[in-house]
């Protein structure tokens, strides 16, 4: 089997350049890549494009990178939850493009798998479709995207093994097994880390095919962000 | 004047059995505080699980399992965890029965406006313009008017627009209301203590009104 490990997060991130096009995986601060974001933080570097379905808070997640003014662009469908993303976007530092989430998810399968665009209902008659080609299928009109792929993609897995096979927990899944296909290097971070072999191939999410890089996380925070109890 | 909780209530007695359901966020989400339980239904949550179940207890609580309001949730029995390509495709392609979601604002042939507020921080649209393009059936929990008493049923919307002539049915504070392919909101039922004529005042759009309208009726 090929061993894709890695040390640590430091040596994972340690060739992402400035100006470069990344993808993260997560769904509000569930399942992000909290090792490699701490590591980027140390990297003198700026004018990153992210693709991520949101943009964390302003103390945890991709919240950290925005701080530090590494990001130029976000691609994401909702970024509600963050002060200094408003502050940034409303004195022109940021760009945001604003995606549906479900043609977000789609732009980046299809990055993945080849498929340079295709057509989705999501968005017709709104902003959204503006500049872009419709077509009418069976008396529905459609609106072509395309594809998205990312220099690196970033993807947190709750099981690895050594060969890169991944499997995720929860609704922790969400963007990461897409992602983990449409980076040139997919860098994945995992709970915890296994010989190849150990992993039942039934169950594996992502097959390692996919991953370039793989290391054991540490110290996962797992920040909830609305704690709410049955009654 | 309905509470939310009551037009979540109200919007409960739309539910079926066997049905998949996506609720948005807000009062939708309230809905599932009132199906009844000799009804099977799945939740929907657009992150990427079929089976929401209640929310957890203290022990329970797992950062790896939260809905798309980022709440933390349990799973219901014989749920199911995906990626959200494949949420999305399942919402796209036609296979989720039932969608309920807020509204600023409805125009009379169907259009929805709740993403954006030119002005205003735009926070995005999350997952709202797939669900609109893609559900056959859509209900819409809303106020009938913002709160400086503006009505929110209008002949054409005024926000930048979410999907159009995709809404089906209204559950505002006041009435039950149909959206008519033709173009028009049919009143249906009046909320207690309302009268016809006041919805008729707060309704901006072409409203339609046929024989007696009866008030809701709550169990």
């Amino acid at each position: 089997m090929i061993d894709k490990t890695v040390k640590n997060a430091q040596v994972a991130v340690a060739d992402i350049p400035s100006n470069c096009m990344l993808m993260m995986g997560g769904f509000g601060l569930s399942g992000i890549p909290e090792n490699c974001i701490s590591a980027l933080l140390e990297r003198d570097i700026n004018g990153l494009t992210i693709v991520s379905n949101n943009a964390g808070v302003d103390d945890f997640g991709i919240g950290l990178l925005l701080k530090k003014r590494m990001v130029k662009k976000m691609i994401s469908s909702y970024v509600g939850e963050n002060a200094e993303f408003e502050r940034q976007l409303l004195n022109g530092e940021l760009e945001v493009d604003l995606i549906p989430q479900g043609t977000l998810a789609e732009r980046v399968r299809a990055g993945g798998a080849g498929i340079p665009a295709f057509f989705t209902p999501a968005g017709v008659g709104t902003e959204v479709a503006e500049g872009k080609e419709t077509r009418v299928f069976e008396g529905k009109t459609y609106l072509m995207e395309n594809w998205l792929k990312a220099d690196f993609s970033i993807v947190k897995a709750w099981k690895g093994d050594t060969a890169g096979n991944l499997i995720y927990k929860g609704t922790a899944r969400n963007f990461n097994p897409i992602m983990a296909t449409a980076g040139k290097i997919c860098i994945a971070e995992v709970e915890e880390l296994v010989p190849a072999g150990e992993l039942d191939p039934n169950e594996i999410h992502t097959p390692g095919i996919y991953v370039q890089r793989i290391f054991q996380g540490v110290n996962y925070e797992k920040r909830i962000e609305q704690r709410t109890i049955s009654k | 004047m309905l509470t939310k909780d009551q037009i979540a209530q109200r919007i409960a007695k739309e539910v079926k059995n066997g049905q998949y359901i996506n609720l948005g966020i807000g009062i939708p989400t309230l809905v599932a505080n009132y199906i009844p339980e000799d009804l099977d239904v799945v939740l929907q949550s657009e992150n990427g699980l079929l089976g929401i179940g209640p929310f957890p207890t203290e022990a329970e609580v797992d950062p790896d399992l939260i809905n798309a309001g980022k709440q933390t949730i349990t799973l219901a029995k014989g749920s199911a965890l995906f990626n959200s390509a494949e949420s999305f495709a399942m919402i796209r392609g036609g296979h989720v029965h039932l969608t309920i979601l807020g509204a600023m604002e409805v125009s009379e042939n169907g259009d929805i406006a709740n993403w954006k507020i030119p002005g205003k921080m735009v926070k995005g649209m999350g997952g709202a313009m797939d669900l609109v393009a893609s559900a056959d059936n859509i209900i819409v929990a809303m106020q009938h008017c913002s709160k400086s008493g503006e009505s929110k049923l209008l002949p054409a919307c005024s926000l930048p627009i979410t999907g159009i002539r995709c809404v089906k049915k209204i559950v505002s504070d006041l009435a039950v209301l149909e959206v008519l392919p033709e173009g028009g909101f049919l009143l249906k039922e009046r909320a207690p203590g309302v009268s016809v004529e006041e919805i008729k005042s707060k309704t901006a759009g072409k409203l339609i009104i046929e024989g007696e309208i009866p008030e809701m009726i709550f169990d």
